[in-house]
Parts: structure tokens; sequence; C-alpha cells
């Protein structure tokens, strides 16, 4: 028989060595199933993957910069989910910020001085993202209504006011695109830093990322999401005002998820889309779960999955195969690592049928 | 919600995954010997410089599944193929969204050795443009963009077709199908009234269903048609809907501008004949389906590789029409259309390409009743849609001249738009 148990707790270097077996584990598996598929040779394809993140100095910035976009949704995710409040809304947040920036650079631009311009950018997208984000807590707070839905649900909402306005903005006429927004004043566009297009985005996230790192380990508010996040009947009892903190973790999470959407529109893409967000309020759950909500792990995790996205879409284009290949190795790879963080928290016991078998801690 | 699901996994699902991977863990202990593969060499030195040094790169916005990118795909590959240029030269990035990624994209491909960057979106359009801009010994070609003319710039340039014309091909294979239906008595010619599925109010598809519907009047004078918008260029359940709203409007045949199967599917379904585009749809409509009209972008990709290959100038705006064989019309199912249909279509094809026919004849149709003696469209894109050249001469709507995209938007008489929210 089979049983399975907590771990107390691992040495890092044995929890480090899990993972690295489980990535080796799932390469050779990639390996196998690119050969039975494909009939490349995998290594070719790993060193292709590796270009793909890595490949040049252009390369290494888009990598860096998509990295930046999706660690600044995750942090954003972070306060929430540590609340054990489920913001499946990320991506609807993001659009918001998105259509608050986008809304100031079309309305606004070449009419206000930019310094001022990139002041409403900023302070609009930051609320229209709290905004969405306090809906859903207000609720919750108030008369306990499913997070994980209302949230998901503001999504669509956000999707539909978004395809909107593109209507109203759309150039030319009937188009449904709004294409780059003042392209030749480059109006309530973020200053680009040198000659580097992306990182003004990185060292705000890197910023971020230590802020809430500090937030969520040394400060009242961080202590007491955390005891929400384990027990709220314990946050009640220790006299913590539980809708307070939901409400204040939420606007938190929707202002960093419209600040996201702010770099976004302002900062790199310069247009606004239904799908700029690009499942990164999906994600963005992904690597925060995978870091154990620790921001510094999550630039690991961030890391990996964009290095992920970046070899795959490489190997479709090198090899000429479909983007779902690529996907499936993806999922492979995924699977693996998610599954050695059951061996490092469990442990599983063989035992002989005659001995009693202790109830599993699961 | 792929990753939302991911999360929802229950702790007993999570340790069935686990209990399959402790096997799979034993294994690797033997396996794991080739440790992870790094980043070794190569892989960008392919080799190119064969020929010439031509190296075409395609960006697409979705990939194989959709039907839109599918037609750019076998046109680049196919045009590859026969100017010999290499299956491991030409690079082709998929699944490129219309924003920040284009410009990526576009500047990766150019770093790989590119010479020649299309892509095939409109949305793709500004991204592109900022990416001629920076590289300036690179060729830039978009299809179906607005600003190549008024950019000004030496490497960018747009390029769609005349699909107006193929339009007005289907319309008069429609035409002939109502008047089979009205000698036939199965409907009076009052009746002869035609749907049209949408995407958007966009010149594109304004230009597009008034073609059709004058290629259809030319033959049935009495018909009339509604169109209906769906907001999107891929919405298969829209297309269904509209469709199916339109016959239920009374409408005796169906077209549509959009990319999916809905609006056949949903013809095929009630029994009512549909011209299609973008492709036969025959096989999965074989008693409704009448005849399709496509852009072929097999002999614009030949013409503007071989231009950097010959070192010549690429058109800034350029627009195929039947003669070139970029206007196609495919597969006349000669069990759906009526008699002698191929004959007309032949006749009147040469006429169009004689320059004896022209689609926009401003004799043929009115506006508010009356003719259409002057018309400013709104030919340099601007956010203002400021009308700015004058388009109306020698009796026609003088389309796609200007610049290489649609830019007829009149509304005509006997067209009813049933909805403009798109």
């Amino acid at each position: 028989m089979i049983h399975i148990s907590k771990r107390k707790e691992m040495p890092l270097s044995q929890s480090m060595a899990i993972r690295g077996l489980s990535i080796v584990l799932a390469l050779v598996i990639c390996g196998v199933i690119t050969t039975i598929l494909t009939g490349l040779n995998p290594i070719d394809v790993y060193a292709t993957f590796f270009s793909g993140a890595f490949g040049s100095a252009r390369k290494i910035w888009i990598l860096l910069q998509e990295i930046a976009i999706l660690l600044c949704v995750s942090l954003a995710l972070t306060p929430a989910f540590k609340m054990k409040f489920w913001n499946l809304g990320g991506e609807g947040q993001v659009l918001m910020g998105a259509l608050a920036t986008a809304a100031c650079m079309i309305l606004l631009g070449d009419k206000i001085p930019n310094g001022l311009l990139i002041a409403c950018m900023v302070v609009s997208s930051i609320v229209a993202g709290a905004v969405w984000g306090l809906i859903p807590a207000l609720f919750k707070a108030k008369w306990n209504t499913n997070e994980t839905l209302f949230t998901l649900m503001m999504n669509y909402v956000a999707t539909q006011l978004v395809a909107y306005f593109i209507i109203v903005w759309e150039v030319p006429k009937g188009s449904g695109k709004i294409g780059i927004i003042n392209q030749s004043t480059e109006a309530g566009w973020l200053p680009q830093i040198g000659d580097y297009k992306y990182l003004l985005n990185i060292i705000l996230v890197a910023i971020i990322t230590v802020l809430m790192y500090i937030y969520l380990k040394y400060t009242k508010h961080g202590y007491e999401i955390s005891v929400v996040g384990e027990s709220t009947n314990t946050a009640r009892y220790v006299g913590i005002n539980v809708p307070k903190v939901i409400i204040r973790t939420m606007l938190l999470s929707g202002a960093i998820c419209g600040f996201a959407g702010l770099l976004l529109v302002g900062g790199t893409d310069h247009t606004l889309t239904t799908t700029i967000a690009n499942g990164r309020g999906f994600t963005g759950v992904m690597v925060a779960w995978l870091a154990k909500f620790n921001p510094f792990s999550m630039i690991a995790s961030s890391f990996l999955l964009v290095f992920m996205e970046r070899g795959a879409s490489e190997i479709s284009t090198i090899y000429a195969l479909n983007q779902s290949f690529a996907d499936i190795l993806t999922g492979i790879i995924l699977f693996f690592i998610i599954g050695s963080e059951f061996f490092i928290t469990y442990k599983v016991n063989f035992t002989k049928k005659s001995e009693e078998v202790e109830k599993a801690d699961v | 919600m792929k990753s939302f699901n991911e999360h929802t996994f229950s702790r007993r699902q999570f340790v069935k995954l686990g209990g399959g991977s402790a096997v799979a863990l034993v294994l690797a202990g033997c396996a794991s010997g080739g440790g992870s593969s790094t980043s070794s060499d190569s892989s960008a030195s392919d080799s190119s410089s064969s020929a010439a040094s031509i190296k075409p790169g395609f960006i697409t916005l979705h990939d194989e599944n959709s039907t839109y990118d599918l037609n750019f795909i076998n046109a680049a590959k196919e045009a590859c193929q026969e100017l010999g240029i290499s299956e491991d030269t030409y690079m082709l990035k998929t699944n490129v969204p219309e924003g920040q990624e284009c410009y990526n994209a576009a500047a990766e491909l150019a770093d790989a050795g590119c010479n020649i960057i299309f892509a095939d979106s409109f949305g793709h359009e500004d991204y592109m443009i900022q990416a001629a801009k920076e590289f300036p010994d690179i060729q830039f070609c978009h299809s179906t963009g607005t600003k190549a003319h008024t950019e000004g710039l030496d490497n960018y340039h747009n390029a769609f077709a005349s699909i107006y014309e193929g339009r007005y091909l289907a319309g008069v294979a429609a035409g002939m199908k109502l008047n089979e239906m009205i000698d036939s008595g199965k409907i009076t010619a009052d009746q002869a009234k035609m749907g049209y599925v949408g995407a958007y109010t966009y010149a594109e598809v304004i230009s597009g269903y008034t073609s059709f519907y004058l290629g259809a009047k030319s033959v049935c004078p009495s018909v009339t048609m509604e169109v209906t918008f769906t907001g999107s260029w891929y919405d298969e359940t829209a297309e269904k809907e509209g469709a199916t709203k339109l016959i239920n409007d009374g409408c005796v045949l169906i077209s549509q501008h959009a990319d999916s199967m809905g609006a056949p599917t949903a013809c095929e379904n009630a029994g009512v004949p549909d011209v299609s585009y973008n492709g036969s749809t025959q096989d999965a409509c074989p008693n409704t389906y009448i005849i399709s009209s496509r852009i072929n972008w097999v002999p614009y990709y030949k013409y503007a590789i071989q231009a950097v290959m010959d070192g010549s100038t690429i058109d800034t705006d350029w627009t195929g029409n039947l003669s070139t064989g970029s206007v196609e019309l495919t597969d006349l199912n000669t069990s759906v259309a009526a008699d002698g249909t191929q004959d007309k279509l032949d006749e009147v094809k040469s006429k169009l390409e004689d320059g004896s026919l022209h689609v926009f004849d401003t004799s043929t149709f009115t506006v508010k009743g009356a003719k259409l003696d002057s018309y400013e469209a709104d030919v340099d894109t601007d956010p203002n849609y400021t009308p700015d050249t004058e388009v109306v001469s020698d009796g026609y709507f003088h389309e796609s001249e200007y610049r290489s995209a649609p830019y007829f938007d009149v509304q005509i008489d006997g067209i009813e738009l049933l909805d403009t929210a798109f």
C-alpha cells in the first residue's frame, strides 16, 4: 500500500535537487515525444528553445520586458491570493487600467503638457484598476458573495467596455482598430531611458517587487493578510477587521493590475486591444502559486513561464511546427514542475499490507 | 481560463498526479545522464547563402487554423517554392498579436537576416511602420493597410487586390440563381431579397457587399439586400445567428464577409443558397454552396520578393486584379448554380478585364435617389475620417486606385443595413 503524509520541512538542497530532477525528467520526456512526433533531434530543439529566449540582445530585452509585465500582474494578485481571496479578475483589472490610460492619451493628448498627461495616466489607470478590484471586494465583505465567479465575470464586462471604446476611437472608420496612439507626437508615451525601449518598465516592476516583499513580510498590513488567509475566525478573534482587510487588499491588488495596464499602453504597445492583457491575469495566478507568494521567487517563476513561451514560439518558427506542438512541450514541463512541488510538500510511504494504514494528511 | 482550471485541482487529484510521477522519478534516476541541453550554437546561421541572398519573413496574426491566415501562409509557401527559395530560408512567425509583439517579431526577423518582411493583418500596420523606420535597408510589405502612401517611407509598402471585382462576379452568379428561382415560380420578383453577414462597417466590407449587390442587380434588376454586422472578423456563433436572422427575415440567398463557417453552415441547415468567401465551402455545404471569391496573394508575394532579388523598387501601393491572378473565383457548384452561370461569368470577367465594364459604374446605382456625381473619400487615414480625395470621375467610382485598400463606403439604395453598431 502507498500512503502519503505531509513532510515537516525539507532542507533547501534537497528540495532544489527534486526540482532540478523534475526539469531534467521533463526534458527527457519532451525529447522522446519530439523525436516520435516530428523526427527532429531533441538536442537541436532545446538549443532552439534557448536561442529563442537568449539568442540576441533584442531577444533578451524582450524576455525581460515580458517577465516584467507578467511579474507585475502576478505581484498584483499575490496579496489577494495570500488572503485566500481568489482574484481571477486580474485580466479585467489590467484591461481597465489600459482603457483609462488610452482614454487619457486620446482625449488629452496634445491638449495638456506631457508631464501632466502622464500624471493623469498614472492616476487614472491605478484608480480604474482599483475600482475594478473594489467592486467584488465590497460584495464579498458585505454579503460574502463568491469572489471567484464575481471577479471572473468582471473580466467579461471589462472586455466589452474596451471593445465599445475601441469602436468609438477606431481609425479608420469601421476598422475596429485604434492603431498606435499619438504615433507622430508621442504624447503620453512613457519616457524611454537611453536606447532601451523596455528599461523603464523593468525598473518600475523591480521597485514594485521589492516594495511588495516588504509590504507582505514586514508591515502590519502584510501580517493581517496572512492571518485572514489562514483563518478568518482567528483574524476576527485577534481583533482584525476582516471586511476592511479584504477591501483594502483588493484595492491594492486592482491598483497594481491597473498599473500593469499603464505599462502596456503607455510604455510599450501604445494601443488598446481587447487582448492586450494576453491572459496574464490567469498566468499570473500560476506564477504566484509556483513561487508560494514570495515576490523574489516570483521573478524565477515568471522567468520560467516567459522563457518557455519565447522558446516555444521560436521552435514553431524555426521548425515550421504549429504553435500547439510548442504548447504541448510547455505543458509537459509545467506538469513536472508542479508535480515536483508535491514531492517537496508530501512524503510517499510504501507500507506492508498488514500494517495499519495511517490516515494520510491530505 | 486554462490556468484557472489548473488551480482548482483538489488535493486528491494532486495526489494522483504525484503518484504517476513517482514511477517516472525512478526511471529518471537511470536516465538522467543527458542533463539539460544548454544553448550551444548556430540555428541562426542556416544555409541561406544559396541563390541570391534573399530571405523573406512572414508575420501572421493566427496560424493555419484560421482560414484568413491559412490563405496567406499557403501563398507564402507557394511563392517561395516557385521562386526557388528553400524551406529553411524563409521564416514564418505565426500567432503574432496586433501590438508591440508585431514590432518585436519584425525586428527579430530583421535580426535573423530577412531582407523583406510581410505582415497580413490590418492591425499590424503601425508596428510595421515603426520597424520600417528602424531598418531602412529592409523592405516591409503590409497587406490590407492604408498608410504607405502618406508615410513617405521608401521601404514600406501596402498591398491589396481588387476583390470587389471578384465579389461582383460572385454577385452575378447569385443574381442568376435568383432569376432561376423567379422563373420557376419559387419566389416573385419582389421577393428577390439577399442577406449579407458582414464583420464591421469598414470600407473593405462596404465595398465588398456593395459590389456583390451590384453584380446581382446587373442580371436581376429587382433584387434588394439586407446586411447585418457581427463586430468580429471571426465569430462562428454570431455569423451563424446573423445568417439565420436574415433567412427568417425572408432572405432567399446569403453571402458573407467574415471568416468562419458560421453563415455557410446556417445556410446548409436551412437549405438556402450561399455565396461563400475565402475559398470553397462545397465539402461542408454541398446542397447550398454556389461559388466563392478570394484573394490569391501568390502574385504579390512573388512580385515583391522578385523585386528585392532584382534590386528594383516595390510599388508603394500594389493592387492585384483579375488579370494578375490575385482575384479568384473558386469552384462553381453546378448542382446548385443556375444553368449558364459559367458562360455568363466568363463574359462579365472579360469585360471587367478589358475595362469596358466598371463595378462601381455610377449609372447602375443611386444614393438617396440621386446619381453619385462626386464623392470625397477618406483615402488618407486620419482620426477624424476627413474626406480628402475626389474618387468619382469618367462615370465610375475609382476603387483601390488612390491607395490599394478599399475606400468605397457609400450607402447605396436597395441595400438596407439592419444594425450598424459595429
